[in-house]
Order: structure tokens, then sequence, then C-alpha cells
């Protein structure tokens, strides 16, 4: 038996920005085990609760992670509009999945540019961050922040975007998605890329199963779940097919997010031509009282949320579960029997948040 | 041959349009009229109830009802505008312009001049 | 077994490990599982999902009292598990890999529960 050695792997490193932790333990160049630590950049939010009411709990809910800040206050205020029964106006509900849509994009080409940085291709990361930053200029005109938009309340949503801007948000990205499909073009057919992707990270179906596995890291391994198909917010009224590749791969699981990333267009170009004129939101009053689950998908997979309330306007517990922490195990089953050199890759291929999964 | 050059269209025009930066600080940013950069008070309008100060989740605003003054803590407002939608008098408002970065952290103040109406 | 409404289903200590077989069988796959403490005893609820399906099953479990592990069928619960036991102080017995509170590693222990004379 080769000896064992025991190497670190982050928080800090070189390729990867998010503050994973993880002990790997090695044989020669491969690895037998990875153990994770989390717990760098834990916060407590969800613990809040006792000193914030759940009013303001949405601005610290937004604030559990940089990229999916939208759709974390989206979950939450969702989870309390159904304890109390608030219907929100239909307008609303359309202005949140167009907003959703907009963070796919963002976080899905955020992505992209890290995987391309991961393996060396600084050029490709930097073309997928320039059409990233047109996402994020039109957050901050319709939102007036580019990475927490604070726009969601319990009971709606505190902005409109009016005619203009939701056609000039449609002609941005109709000419976004022809570079885009220049730019994803090369991650899906150069060979330089492909040579690092393909047959890397295989996770079978029964496997994703058995660890719980979510979002584009279980719909690359073939299981067309996407909890967008729940019909929350304005999804039920639009037609999207869900993305699915069976070949279980980090290329299967790149192509799903790149499909994403179109379909995301064509669900904003959907919901800018059905949403109905009227109220942004409707006054609540009183306090939350019962439990509630909600599921939403977020780019990174399905995030689930419980609402725990008693009457006052401070919660019980209010929990997240992210899709970083459901894609763990899964990831850490990637890595048995990696080499040394895909380590950086196959932790990104489960597209990471830890900021998420600390909270 | 996608599998080879894929990316030299990409190099070559590029190599001819103008960069997708701008030389800030030479060019000043323009912010689009939503950014929330800091909160600004109309202090006449203000009637001092103090439903800012409960409501901020930084508990960065300050409201002192016998000095008729109110303040506000730059660096620990997160412009979330929760204060904005509060207020009853519709006195605040949040308008581009980040806060100045400063070695230490302070305190703005401003002080109501006429008697609180009766 | 008792259904107390919100898709939650209640269940004893001595159900726990057939329910789950029962699911593992019929390839549920575990969504999520989450603990929380009030009026003095402590609330766990397991989530499982199966396409679109999603069935909660929840267990109370006194304060002194441990909870059987489920890491030996569903080996993602595992994190779950530690989770639970580093910021809630909750006693789970017997769980496949266990973290010895290192899986957050940091200085308080037990973070999400009440201290006495808080």
């Amino acid at each position: 038996m080769a000896n064992r050695s025991v190497v670190p792997f982050g928080p800090q490193h070189p390729v990867l920005p998010e503050p994973i932790h993880l002990d790997l333990v090695m044989e020669d160049e491969t690895v037998i085990e990875a153990v994770p630590s989390i717990g760098y950049v834990h916060r407590g939010l969800e613990s809040l609760v006792k000193k914030k009411d759940f009013n303001e709990m949405v601005y610290v809910t937004e604030r559990i992670c940089g990229i999916c800040s939208f759709m974390h206050g989206m979950g939450y205020c969702s989870a309390v509009e159904k304890i109390m029964n608030v219907e929100v106006p239909r307008r609303a509900d359309y202005l949140r999945t167009i907003w959703s849509e907009m963070s796919r994009l963002h976080s899905h080409l955020l992505w992209l540019g890290l995987l391309a940085d991961a393996f060396g291709f600084e050029a490709l990361f930097m073309q997928s961050w320039r059409l990233r930053e047109k996402i994020l200029d039109m957050f901050e005109i319709s939102t007036g922040g580019r990475v927490i938009f604070s726009v969601n309340k319990i009971g709606g949503v505190l902005k409109d975007m009016p005619k203009d801007m939701l056609k000039s948000f449609v002609a941005i990205l109709n000419d976004m998605e022809k570079e885009l499909s220049e730019t994803t073009s090369v991650f899906l057919n150069e060979y330089t890329v492909r040579s690092r992707l393909e047959g890397v990270g295989i996770i079978t179906k029964e496997d994703a199963i058995r660890r719980g596995a979510v979002g584009p890291m279980m719909r690359a391994s073939g299981i067309e779940v996407d909890m967008r198909k729940t019909g929350y917010a304005a999804y039920s009224d639009l037609d999207f097919e869900v993305i699915t590749s069976d070949k279980c791969d980090s290329l299967a699981r790149c192509q799903v997010r790149i499909g994403e990333l179109f379909q995301s267009i064509a669900i904003i170009r959907q919901a800018v031509d059905k949403i109905p004129e009227g109220e942004i939101s409707v006054p609540v009053k009183g306090n939350p009282d019962g439990e509630c689950f909600m599921r939403l998908e977020q780019p990174r997979g399905e995030a689930f949320y419980y609402v725990r309330a008693n009457g006052t306007k401070f919660l019980d517990r209010m929990r997240v579960r992210t899709p970083t922490f459901a894609n763990i195990p899964a990831m850490l089953q990637t890595l048995q029997g990696a080499q040394f050199a895909d380590v950086p890759l196959l932790i990104l291929t489960i597209d990471p948040c830890i900021s998420c999964t600390e909270r | 041959m996608a599998q080879f050059m894929s990316f030299t269209k990409t190099v070559l025009k590029n190599l001819i349009s103008k960069p997708a930066t701008t030389s800030y600080p030479e060019v000043p940013k323009e912010y689009p009229q939503r950014t929330r950069g800091h909160v600004e008070i109309s202090i006449e309008d203000c009637i001092l109830c103090g439903l800012c100060m409960r409501s901020c989740p930084p508990g960065a605003i300050h409201v002192d009802r016998e000095a008729k003054k109110w303040s506000i803590a730059r660096f620990d407002c997160i412009q979330c505008g929760y204060c904005v939608e509060k207020c009853p008098k519709k006195c605040l408002s949040i308008v581009p312009g980040y806060t100045k970065p400063d070695s230490s952290k302070h305190t703005e103040t401003i002080k109501k001049e006429e008697a609180l109406p009766k | 077994m008792e259904d107390i409404g919100n898709n939650v289903i209640k269940i004893e200590q001595v159900e726990l490990l057939p329910v789950i077989m029962e699911k593992k069988n019929d390839d549920w796959r575990l969504a999520q599982i989450c603990c929380a403490f009030r009026d003095g005893h402590y609330e766990v609820s397991y989530s499982f999902a199966k396409g679109y399906e999603l069935t909660n099953y929840r267990l109370i479990v006194g304060k002194d009292e441990t909870v059987a592990s489920i890491s030996r069928v569903y080996k993602s619960a595992i994190l779950y598990e530690n989770e639970m036991r580093e910021l809630f102080g909750l006693g789970v017995e017997h769980i496949k890999v266990d973290y010895h509170d290192k899986l957050y590693r940091i200085d308080a222990e037990t973070p999400f529960m009440e201290k006495e004379g808080e």
C-alpha cells in the first residue's frame, strides 16, 4: 500500500473564490477520501429570527448569498405568504419570475466563467463575465442594486418595471443570445475544453437519488425534476421543457446549464408578453401563525425553506436548505478516486456556494 | 472544424472592437435613477415618529425626539430601503451616490429646527 | 402515525426506521432534515421527495433524549445529522461518519439554542 497523506484544500485556494474547506486523503495523486468541514463563513443567519421581526428577516435572508439573493428573499416571502394566506397580485408574480430568470442567467454565466478559469482558459472566463455584466446592469436599472436587490416584501414586490424598461431588457437579451451562442459553443465543442470535462466526475442516476443531489447536478444524471414545474410564481402560465442529459459527467452538467441559459431568455420573453397590468403588492396585516415548507428552483438547484411561526412578530424557526448543502454528498462521491488535478474542476461542477451552505 | 479554433472568431472580433470596460475614474460612472446609494431625509416633513429607527434591520438610524435630532450611521446602513417604505410622511428617500470610504465610522446627525407640530 | 396538516405526518421514535426503509425502497430522495427547538422539546422534520411529490415526517424529541441516525440508510443524512448535533446539541446515535463537532469549525457550542439567563 502506498503512503497516505492528507492535503488540506481551502478555505483559501487560488482556483476557487469560494471558501470551501476539504481535507483530501491522498494516495500518490489519487484522492481516496474527502472530508468536508464547513463553518469558515458561518454567520448564524437562521438564528437571527429571534432578534429581527418577520418583515426585517426578508432583508436578512437576501443576504444569505450574493448570487441567488433575489430567490432567497422570494422563497422566504412565499413561505410567509403561504402561512398568512396572502394572495400576491399576479403582476408581482410575473415580476418575481422575470427577476428569478435574470438571476439564473447571471448565476450560470458566473459559473461558466469560473469553470473556464478553473481549467485555465482566462479569455473565455472574461467573455462569460462580460455578458454577465449586462445582466447586472439590468438589475441595477430595475431594482437599484447589482447584487442585493431588496425588492421583495411580504405581500408582493416593492418596485415595478414599466413597459419601456421590459422592452429594452428583451432587446438586450435578444442581442445577448447571439453572443451567448458563440461563447457557449466554445464550451461544448472546443477540443481542449472537452478533454477536461468529458467522462470526468460521473454520477449515475441511482447515485444522484441516493446522495440527494438537486438541480442541474440531478438533471445531468437524467432525472427530470425542476421545481419550476410545480408552478410557483408565474411559472404555471409559462411554457418550458425541463432540460436533462443522460451522460452523467461534467460536460453534461455544463450542457444542462448552457441549455438553461437560453431557456431563461425564452421564459423572460414569454413573461414580458404575458405580464398583466395591476397592483404589485397587497397590504399584510397581523402576524403569521403556523408552518410551511416551500421549495424553489434556484440556479444551483432546489432550495428548501421552512418557516415556523407562533403568532408573534418573531418566528420560531427559519431554515434554509440550500442546493449546495444537498449537493455536497454527491460531490464527495465524485472526488473519490479522482486525480488531484481534477479536484478544483469537480468541486466547481456542482456550482458550490459556500456562503449559502454555511449561512 | 468546430472542435478546433472555435474561439478564433471571438478573438478576432475583440481585436478590432472597443473595450468592454470604461476608464474609471477618469470617466465617472453614471448610476441609474433607481440605484440605492444612500438614504436622504427632508427634515422639514419629518415628524420624528421613530418608525424608521424601530424598523431599521441593522439599527443604523437613531431618532431623538427630545433633542429633535435624526441621525444615521452611514457605515451601518445596508441600503435596504425598509425605512423609506415604512416612513408615514414619505420624507425619507434613497438616492444614488455611495457613501465615501473613510478611515473611521461616523454618524451623520440632522437637527430639526422648527417646533414639532402640535 | 398521525397527519397533523401542512403535509406533515407525526411519527414516534420506534416508527422512524421502518418509515425510512419504506421510503428508501420506494426510491424517494432525502430532501432535508430540519431541527427546531420550541416549548422545551426538539422537533425534527424529515422531508422526502420523489419527482414533484413531497412528504414530511415529524419526530418530537425531548430535551435530553436522543434520536437514531438514518445515515446508514441515506448517506446524505450524515451532513444534516452532524449539523443538528452541532447547532442544536441534539444527540444523534451512531452517525455513520461522525465529525465530532468539526463540521462547523466554530467557537460557540450549540449556537442555535437559547442559553439560560439570556
